[in-house]
């Protein structure tokens, strides 16, 4: 298991390294951004490994409340943080990109609005976790994942209906929307580096969080065997 | 002991304990109140801005007020262990769940009701549009709020920093409903557009999670 | 130029939200190998 993990930790290492040149040296600069549009490159991906970890959270909430096992409890937790941190990114890089292309920070519009509220669920999913007493936690973190979840599907058609007035800037080059194809594989290449690191950040999240349910196991037991004196 | 007549005792008890001590309807009250009044002084709006901002205002008069409302929704419950009683009891968790709701839906419209009127005054308000669609709009809407603001403040119970749990959970959730609540309001306030496709979408809204929180609420009441 | 200072800026701080979360779960780790340490010494 240990070896596992160094070659995979080389393996991410390597990946994103082959990413960062992709993105800053290998990809033509764009016609009219400049070299700005390369933000593009971390901002997409990060985006979409941010999805795919909430989307994990949601199936493991699922499952866990219908079988109660331990381990999807900690899985769930896990894709939940590390959306949480890859989302951060996708909220931060944004505006950076914004400002010198669009002249603006910020728009409230359908894409960036609905990721501040997933953003938002979620932050609030990791502080029902840290904030709930008792030993049903994790029953509860489940419930308000799904309920987190669904609502995000919600956000993306009310911000698409309901706040037509601002403009609606188009997003970079779009996503394969006639996009060079040498940008296409620096994406792409970013996205396999960022997914395969959001992989390494899970399994060591995750086997940290068993390690510490092993060692509450213990404490309860040995708080039962003290009472039995 | 079926769902009906839980639901039926819970409310009536419920309804009952509020009409004698008031104590959800004049806190919200002058929440409310007092929300309205502090906006008028940040905001000084003319009479065309007023049409528009009203209908958000509104709201979020109302969603802080709601908060307050649900927030002790609970707390009386836990009070006399009655919620104990409710989890060992064979009554259907759903039919507790949709008193409490019923209950906070009412109150919450009864808030409306008294607060309307001063928005009308303060904010010199014509409905432009027909005032039906207002009407289904803050039944829409603040059944949303309440549905999963009754849902949230169960869940809040085990939790430390109760009262901030609630609206922390609560909030982002509701966004979607928020946006479509506030633009059916103001679409029908202004006359400039049409509400119907915000109150479709706070219908399905109202139908998606009422429907969820009847299917989650046994896993919540019984946990620990 | 002064654009590219943004581009900077935003892999920067990508990588400085990347390696805080990496602190973060180090000292967790942490916390847990010393309570482990504990939890052995003890009976």
């Amino acid at each position: 298991m240990r070896t596992a993990f160094v070659i995979f930790s080389v393996l991410v290492f390597v990946l994103l390294s082959n990413g960062l040149y992709q993105a800053l040296v290998a990809a033509p600069t764009e016609a009219t951004m400049g070299d700005v549009q390369r933000i593009f490159y971390y901002h997409v991906p990060s985006a979409w490994t941010a999805f795919l970890c909430f989307i994990a959270n949601f199936v493991a909430s699922i499952i866990y409340l219908l079988n109660r096992n331990e381990k999807l409890d900690a899985f769930a937790l896990s894709a939940a943080e590390v959306g949480v941190v890859f989302c951060t990114v996708v909220l931060l890089t944004g505006p950076i990109w914004a400002r010198p292309v669009w002249g603006i920070w910020w728009t409230w519009d359908a894409r960036l609005t609905s990721t501040l509220v997933l953003w938002l669920i979620y932050v609030s999913y990791l502080v029902l976790r840290r904030y709930a007493t008792g030993s049903q936690t994790a029953v509860l973190a489940a419930a308000l994942a799904i309920f987190g979840f669904l609502d995000v599907v919600f956000v993306y058609m009310a911000i698409r209906w309901f706040r037509t007035q601002h403009p609606q800037p188009v997003v970079g080059g779009g996503q394969g929307s006639g996009i060079d194809p040498h940008m296409l594989h620096a994406l792409l290449m970013n996205f396999l580096a960022f997914a395969a690191y959001g992989t390494l950040l899970l399994w060591l999240r995750y086997k940290l969080e068993r390690t510490r349910h092993m060692v509450e196991a213990v404490h309860v037991s040995k708080a039962v065997a003290g009472e039995g004196r | 002991m079926n769902t009906a007549s839980v639901l039926r005792a819970t409310l009536t008890k419920d309804l009952r304990l509020e009409w004698r001590s008031k104590d959800a309807i004049n806190s919200m009250l002058f929440f409310a109140l007092l929300v309205v009044v502090i906006f008028s002084f940040a905001f000084e709006p003319t009479a065309e801005e007023a049409q528009r901002i009203t209908g958000g205002l509104m709201w979020v008069a109302f969603l802080f007020a709601a908060v307050v409302a649900l927030n002790q929704t609970w707390a009386r419950e836990l009070r006399n262990q009655v919620l104990d009683a409710y989890r060992v009891s064979p009554a259907p968790g759903a039919s507790l769940f949709l008193a409490k709701t019923i209950g906070n839906f009412l109150f919450v419209i009864v808030l409306e009701c008294l607060m309307a009127p001063l928005f009308v005054v303060f904010y010199n308000l014509r409905s432009i549009g027909p005032e039906y669609q207002l009407a289904l709009a803050a039944v829409l809407g603040t059944w949303a709020l309440v549905v999963n603001g009754t849902f949230f403040a169960a869940m809040s119970l085990r939790t430390r920093a109760r009262e901030i749990m609630l609206p922390l959970l609560l909030f982002p959730i509701s966004i979607p409903a928020l946006l479509a609540m506030v633009s059916a309001t103001t679409a029908t306030l202004t006359g400039e557009s049409s509400p119907v496709l915000a109150l479709e979408f706070l219908a399905v809204y109202d139908l998606v999670f009422t429907i969820i929180c009847l299917l989650l609420f046994d896993t919540v009441l019984h946990a620990e | 130029m002064n654009k590219t200072y943004f581009l900077y800026a935003a892999y920067v701080v990508t990588w400085m939200v990347h390696i805080t979360y990496l602190a973060l779960l180090g000292r967790k780790a942490a916390r847990l190998r010393r309570e482990i340490e504990d939890l052995k010494r003890q009976p």
